[in-house]
């Protein structure tokens, strides 16, 4: 049997761009053969060499002369909205596909259960995986919406204080925002809003999630239950930790879900369930794209 | 103790904290009776925004009568003397709230993060400086850490720009000792220039306690509320501490009697009950639980048939902070279930 699996490059060394590395190399569809940092002594780039993966700690600029040679035809990006900008200018110029897991948000949002079927279509060639609260609570929104029209859409995320880099913490507005407006042009609800809680409990705490629904009229009840039902099970395809905690809860016209999302435990333990749902998302957009592209 | 001679800048939540027992539904024509009375009273800082801040008008929290922008727009025109200030918290409001109310004439804003969290406020500050407005670094739950964590945490809220760095004992769980040795510490580890504050919450009967150790150790902002109108069995009451603070000699500024007149005239008049140490705000206090938790664990406790006291103490146990209103329903659904399975009676 031919390997079928299309190469991958992976910008940025820190806690997400090493898990999802970890994540890439079990993978069937996607073979990760770069791990790219700006910080030679990150402990992402020290465990990529160790599995034998190509790094570089000059950036994007590092990998630029091999992505012909290597096969590089994928990129994760797992650095910064800014950074990003720059990264996906001089990969995409050479037909790399980006699949963004910073703020920047160049292409449209990818919420792999909801819409990815249509960015396969559209060929798209950068999508962007919105925020870890977002890949939670999104498919739950768009669950009901798919029922009945969502007026407004409320999420609370909380994270345990451990799970959250620096990153995330300089810029939290960031995840406020972009995750609110992918409620809206993916989850289907007219209105959206995010709210974040960091708990520094020990032990960490697993990722929770809230999702607040208001339906515009009497909510179906069983339609709701079996579409949120089916949904869980379309996001437990990649993200086994994904639980229905409590609901589908109807009060008036509120429809709530609470959720907890457990990791694997690849790179952080398995309370970081927002870390593992945006990669486990990422690579399954990852494999999605590598799939057609092998078809093709 | 001696407090003869310190000064003091006395701070009102009625209008913020206040909104909490009040389920956010403080009409506009109320905010501008209770401000105009404070002002009067030459109460220095006036607090207005919906209970959990800018941008808290959600499902989860509440949603308030007006606009944190309605409310900020009548009342601050309308003051006098008195400096109108807005709360913020990084997650549940943004740099744009925060612009907004600087855009509506606010004076001070006040940036809240948990205790152990400072880091996500770094943004938030820095914009407040920038718009040149005093600004105010909030660690919530500070019960929750010992003095030593407390300065590391006050010490980035200082370095991103905080004019004023306070203590906030959000579930009322602190008593004089542990006031002490958290302002102390700071007062003798921040910057001279950096004000030390404390904002304390009634639920044990120790608000005024509390607010005089504060004093005593340094701390020259003080917050409270009239008539106590404020989360859990509420805030400091400010009238009871200015008249303690005038008969210790202290210095506050503020007229006693008009204070005193604005809470009973115009404070009580409002409240939808007593603001009172009830036996689940003294749960708050005895368990160590967010203060604003008190009517949503009353209110899922009496939907689930759960009791409030146990949701709140198991609440407690799972170290939950500011914010995780959320958890309450989703607890009370839990326990609701084991109640089932296990008929009340047995201990848990």
């Amino acid at each position: 049997m031919t390997d079928e699996r299309v190469r991958a490059a992976i910008i940025g060394s820190g806690n997400i761009g090493t898990d999802l590395l970890y994540k890439a190399r079990r993978s069937t569809r996607i073979e990760p053969v770069w791990l790219v940092g700006i910080d030679a002594a990150s402990d992402g780039l020290r465990r990529a060499a160790e599995l034998g993966v190509k790094t570089t700690a000059d950036g994007v600029d590092g990998i630029l002369a091999h992505l012909e040679a290597d096969g590089v035809r994928i990129a994760f990006d797992a650095t910064s909205a800014h950074a990003h900008h720059e990264n996906a200018k001089k990969l995409q110029a050479r037909g790399v596909v980006m699949i963004d897991l910073t703020p920047a948000a160049i292409g449209p949002y990818c919420v792999p259960p909801v819409n990815l079927a249509e960015q396969l279509g559209t060929r798209e060639r950068n999508v962007n995986m919105v925020s870890c609260g977002g890949q939670a609570t999104i498919p739950m929104v768009a669950a009901v919406s798919r029922v009945q029209p969502v007026e407004y859409a409320e999420i609370v995320c909380t994270v345990a204080s451990k799970s959250i880099g620096p990153g995330t913490r300089q810029n939290i507005d960031e995840f406020t925002r972009t995750t609110a407006r992918a409620i809206e042009r993916v989850g289907g609800a007219r209105r959206g809003k995010a709210i974040i809680v960091i708990n520094p409990a020990e032990p960490p705490i697993i990722m929770r999630d809230t999702i607040h629904c208001l339906v515009s009229e009497e909510p179906d009840r069983d339609a709701v239950i079996a579409s949120v039902r089916d949904m869980v099970k379309s996001v437990q395809e990649y993200v086994p930790g994904y639980q229905l905690k409590n609901g589908p809860l109807f009060d008036g016209r509120r429809v709530t879900v609470f959720l907890e999302v457990a990791g694997r435990g690849d790179y952080l333990p398995r309370y970081a369930g927002n870390l593992d749902i945006m990669t486990s998302a990422a690579l399954r957009t990852a494999e999605m794209f590598a799939e057609a592209m092998v078809r093709r | 103790m001696n407090l003869r001679g310190k000064a003091v800048t006395l701070h009102d939540m009625s209008l913020r904290d206040g909104m909490h027992p009040k389920r956010h539904q403080i009409s506009v024509a109320q905010m501008i009776s209770v401000a105009e009375g404070l002002d009067a009273a030459g109460v220095p800082l006036i607090e207005v925004t919906h209970g959990d801040g800018l941008g808290g008008a959600s499902i989860n929290y509440g949603f308030p009568a007006h606009s944190d922008e309605e409310y900020l727009r009548a009342v601050v025109p309308r003051m006098k003397r008195a400096r109108v200030s807005a709360l913020l918290l990084p997650g549940i409001g943004t740099a744009d709230d925060l612009r907004l109310a600087v855009d509506c004439g606010v004076g001070t804003m006040r940036v809240a993060t948990h205790c152990t969290e400072a880091d996500v406020a770094q943004q938030h500050i820095a914009l407040a400086r920038k718009l040149g407005v005093d600004t105010v670094g909030f660690l919530m739950m500070a019960h929750m850490v010992e003095a030593a964590e407390l300065v590391v945490q006050a010490r980035l809220l200082e370095s991103y720009g905080s004019h004023c760095v306070y203590i906030t004992d959000s579930a009322g769980y602190m008593l004089p000792d542990d006031v002490s040795a958290r302002i102390a510490r700071l007062r003798a580890e921040l910057r001279p220039e950096t004000e030390v504050g404390f904002h304390g919450h009634h639920n044990l009967g120790m608000g005024i306690a509390n607010s005089l150790a504060a004093v005593e150790a340094g701390a020259s902002r003080i917050d409270g509320s009239a008539a106590g109108l404020g989360a859990g069995a509420g805030n400091t009451p400010l009238e009871v501490l200015a008249a303690v603070l005038d008969r210790m000699g202290a210095l506050h500024g503020v007229d006693l009697y008009k204070l005193m007149d604005t809470a009973e005239e115009r404070v009580v008049p409002m409240m939808d009950r007593p603001v009172r140490i009830d036996r689940d705000a003294l749960i708050l206090g005895y368990a160590g639980v967010y203060s604003s938790f008190l009517l949503f664990a009353q209110r899922a406790g009496e939907r689930y048939g759960v009791s409030p006291r146990d949701l709140l103490v198991e609440l407690g146990r799972r170290r939950t902070v500011g914010g995780q209103e959320d958890m309450i329903e989703d607890l009370a659904l839990e326990m609701a279930r084991a109640q089932e399975r296990e008929p009340r009676g047995k201990a848990p």
